[in-house]
């Protein structure tokens, strides 16, 4: 009974969750212009999604921001945590607040006062705002969510791992890249995805410091006016498979590495 | 290992990238257009309208953070009682939809919410309606909750994963009942993950502004105010940025009066 | 393999590196800082795909932006957040940048199509030296109505304080056109800076923003689909819309409403200008700017286009309206700019009343 329950429950939330994704990919292949009657199958707006050349290049764009800004959020991100680990606990404090100031702040206050701080530097050189500021953005408000993901594991490390390794004689590269580093990883990659993830679906910021460089949400910003183009469903429909296919495939990966692991065990 | 360098370049980074614009921030709020010093953006802030606004701002935040929380909190927990290979799909499904862009899911709720939309359709067939849902307060919530329930779920459960299942076994063995277990377990030990969701959930909340402006008909927020004065017909950096100033501390006292609570320093932060 | 794997990412992400750099060192491109929607494309079959052509016959290739208010073009100009080589506001607006030295002078002997525009819309109020800008489309705003929801006559502003139609009333979402629809409303000129005049006027509208949604662009979707009885928007579009949803109607308000006129202009900064002169050209071809315009809905003010119309276009009353309602038609004025603070504060309380 309580089993049925729990089951009951958790298929109404994901109800609330995928009602409206299922309405758009069902939409997404009406063969008329009606946002809400379906008058037939067709793929039409596939076909003019691909025919857009504007939202192709926002869409190499935001991959290539998204994952620059990942890699390099997570290496800036990973060093200070490990810098901040080795603080005294007071300073470490006072780290730690500012450096979330970009979470705990408000998104259009960060795209802002970004923007301010671009064109001041970027203007008096005759230069504007484009990929590079974009990038700097991401990275800016990528680095606390990496450094949020690696310092629980770096607390949660035993203190004398490292010092163990080091009297047994590894250099101390040597100590961080086999006993820290694997310790740390799982928060590292969760750092890493939250940051690539974040980054994919940043519009605010973007919105203040792109300039005429377009990543994929100013660019469905752009398009959520005037009359909505249907295609629009296309593109939620190739996102929402694309994210699936990669979750599916990490996961199964996952899945048979435990298991392989397990067996390796038992054997 | 024992060294502090690895945070240096951070440092740096954050001295421009975090530091030097909040210095913008705090310029414009007490420099006006002239290059004088005025307390004016904080005293259009002090009008009664603007008030208003601002506590509704809020208001709305918590009400969406409570939705999240009533909605997440058993979730989570029935999530982190199932077999661990389930757990995941189970996470990754919770997740999926916030890899979409947020602007395509208002947008599904917008198809959802019109007054001709799907719901009133919907209702339609069984008699019902038509009603007003878009551009109504209601419809603000709904979609800020959607929005941000994942960041809700994912904290609460990554610390419920840790609690032992022996020890509500033992408790409900030593005659607990169902409230007993949430009071004396349940809650004492997820704690952590509460405080991280309701700032995850809070925060963008409070601060949103094309939710309000797409489905609440444009009704306003705080956030919507904010980038009125900063990209509209008169831009005003000065009132903007005293605005955002005291936004920004609001928030930040809310912060701090959390972490008192939580001496985790935001362990549930943890996917 | 896994190295494999991450040379092959890295190559690829080198090659989409040099993509965008390339694309920003290519000489020959213009930016192009428009409305959305407001240009042919070819979205639809039987379009013009007019970028394509300019950049088939001139070589120079278009990188086209779009905004939908005038103010937050101005902020993104004005910031310096981004350069354009083209721009098209309003004439209010364009009156401001030359007021600011935010534009270029044009060079009109790169433009010889320039003689097709009417000598009507030369030298302007907004442009009176008329070395700034080149007319591209003009217009009126009107009530759109949905004739299925709304069946007694609709001749006045006063519709949009209907409280019948609670919740499916939408009002512009910017304060100087709503402003414009109350001044209209109470009899005063939409050029007020008179401060018991504009707070008359909020008052007005704060008695109506229970009842409206606040849009702008998305009134087509919303009217198109039956979602909204009634809403305040230019001629053009309503054109487009009714093309989608026969039900709709159009009338120009007894009270008079807002005339405007948009224009190219090149902003200060611009690093292709001569490329910029070159796009002015080639929409002021008559036939180019033909297939614009059948496109748009908006009135021409190139005589060239005009004549080549449809006679239906030109008498059906909606883009070429009569003599006589032209003269209940007033254009927008910079207004000082703490006529325009004042209506920014104004409007958020008008709106914190909804």
């Amino acid at each position: 009974m309580k089993k049925v329950g729990s089951k009951l429950y958790l298929g109404l939330v994901f109800l609330f969750l995928y009602a409206p994704i299922l309405v758009m990919i069902f939409f997404s292949f009406n063969a008329s212009s009606s946002k809400y009657k379906f008058t037939g199958f067709s793929l039409r707006w596939y076909a003019r999604l691909f025919n857009d050349s504007a939202l192709m290049e926002a869409l190499l764009n935001t991959l290539i921001v998204a994952f620059l800004a990942a890699v390099l959020a997570t290496v800036l991100g990973t060093m200070a945590a490990i810098g901040f680990h080795n603080m005294k606990k007071r300073s470490r404090g006072i780290a730690m607040n500012i450096s979330n100031i970009p979470i705990i702040n408000p998104e259009i206050v960060t795209g802002v006062s970004l923007m301010l701080l671009f064109v001041a530097v970027l203007r008096p050189m005759g230069l504007q705002l484009g990929f590079f500021t974009v990038l700097l953005s991401h990275i800016a408000f990528n680095t606390p969510y990496v450094i949020l993901n690696v310092a629980p594991k770096l607390r949660q490390m035993d203190k004398n791992l490292y010092e163990a390794a080091l009297d047994l004689g590894c250099s101390p590269v040597q100590a961080f890249r086999k006993v820290v580093l694997p310790e740390i990883m799982p928060g590292v990659t969760a750092g890493a995805l939250m940051a690539f993830t974040y980054s994919l679906d940043d519009f605010i910021i973007s919105y203040f410091t792109s300039g005429t460089f377009q990543t994929l949400p100013v660019y469905i910003y752009s398009l959520l006016k005037k009359p909505i183009p249907l295609s629009i469903n296309a593109l939620s429909t190739l996102l929402f498979l694309l994210v699936l296919t990669v979750l599916l495939i990490t996961n199964i990966k996952d899945i048979r590495q435990s298991r392989r692991e397990a067996r390796g065990l038992a054997g | 290992m024992k060294s502090k360098v690895p945070a240096y370049p951070y440092f740096g980074w954050m001295a421009v990238f975090t530091i030097i614009p909040m210095l913008f921030v705090l310029y414009f709020a007490f420099i006006g257009d002239d290059g004088q010093f005025t307390l004016d953006g904080f005293r259009r802030l002090a009008d009664p309208y603007m008030i208003a606004i601002f506590l509704k701002s809020l208001w709305l935040a918590l009400l969406t953070t409570i939705i999240c929380l009533l909605i997440a909190y058993p979730m989570a927990y029935i999530l982190s009682r199932m077999k661990l290979n389930t757990q995941r799909t189970m996470m990754l499904l919770v997740m999926l939809p916030m890899w979409m862009n947020f602007l395509l899911r208002i947008y599904a709720w917008m198809m959802l919410l019109e007054n001709n939309g799907l719901i009133n359709k919907l209702l339609g067939f069984i008699g019902l309606g038509p009603f007003q849902l878009i551009g109504t307060t209601g419809a603000i919530l709904a979609g800020m909750a959607y929005n941000f329930l994942p960041f809700m779920v994912l904290p609460i459960y990554s610390v419920m994963t840790k609690i032992d299942g022996s020890l509500i076994e033992a408790s409900q063995d030593l005659g607990c009942n169902f409230f007993g277990v949430l009071r004396r377990i349940l809650l004492p030990l997820s704690f952590p993950g509460v405080i991280t969701g309701i700032t995850m959930v809070f925060v963008p909340a409070a601060s949103t502004f094309v939710i309000s402006q797409r489905l609440g008909g444009g009704e306003l927020m705080i956030g919507d105010v904010i980038e009125m004065y900063f990209v509209g017909a008169e831009p005003n950096f000065n009132t903007g940025a005293s605005i955002s100033l005291v936004l920004m501390l609001v928030i930040l006292i809310g912060m701090g009066i959390m972490n008192l609570f939580d001496k985790d320093e935001m362990e549930g932060m943890l996917i | 393999m896994k190295k494999i794997v991450s040379l092959l990412v890295a190559a690829a992400m080198c090659m989409g590196l040099c993509g965008i750099l390339g694309s920003c060192n290519n000489q020959n491109v213009i930016y192009v800082y428009n409305w959305g929607q407001y240009l042919s494309r070819g979205e639809e079959e039987g379009e013009m795909d007019i970028l394509a052509e300019f950049e088939a016959e001139t070589g120079i290739k278009v990188v086209y932006r779009t905004f939908d208010h005038n103010e937050g073009m101005y902020a993104q100009l004005k910031a310096g957040a981004s350069k354009y080589d083209l721009v098209i506001p309003s004439d209010y607006m364009i009156a401001k940048m030359i007021e600011e030295d935010m534009l270029e002078k044009i060079d009109y002997e790169n433009i010889p199509n320039y003689k097709n525009i009417m000598e009507d819309f030369k030298g302007l109020e907004y442009d009176p030296t008329g070395e700034y800008s080149v007319p591209y489309t003009w217009g009126t705003v009107g009530l759109i109505y949905n004739t299925k929801m709304v069946t007694e006559p609709v001749d006045s502003w006063e519709m949009l304080w209907n409280e019948k139609y609670d919740g499916k009333i939408l009002m512009f979402n910017n304060p100087r056109d709503a402003f414009g629809i109350a001044e209209k409303k109470l009899g005063y000129s939409q050029n007020t800076s008179d401060e018991t005049e504009l707070r008359a006027c909020a008052e007005e509208l704060k008695k109506q923003a229970p009842l409206t949604q606040y849009v702008m662009d998305e009134i087509f979707d919303k009217m198109i689909n039956g979602d909204a009885a009634i809403a305040p928007y230019y001629a053009g579009d309503y054109l487009t819309m009714k093309d989608e949803n026969p039900d709709l109607a159009f009338v120009i308000p007894k009270e008079g409403t807002n005339r405007f006129v948009d224009a190219m202009c090149i902003p200060k900064g611009a690093q292709n200008k001569a490329g910029a002169e070159a796009f002015i050209n080639f929409l002021l071809d008559p036939e180019i700017g033909l297939a614009n315009t059948e496109y748009l809905g908006y009135s021409t003010p190139n005589q060239a286009v005009y004549e080549l119309l449809d006679d239906e276009v030109k008498n059906d009353g909606v883009s070429y309206p009569s003599q006589e309602i032209l003269e209940k038609c007033e254009s927008f004025v910079n207004l000082p700019s703490d006529a325009n603070a004042l209506m920014q504060d104004l409007w958020i309380e008008v709106k914190g009343n909804k």
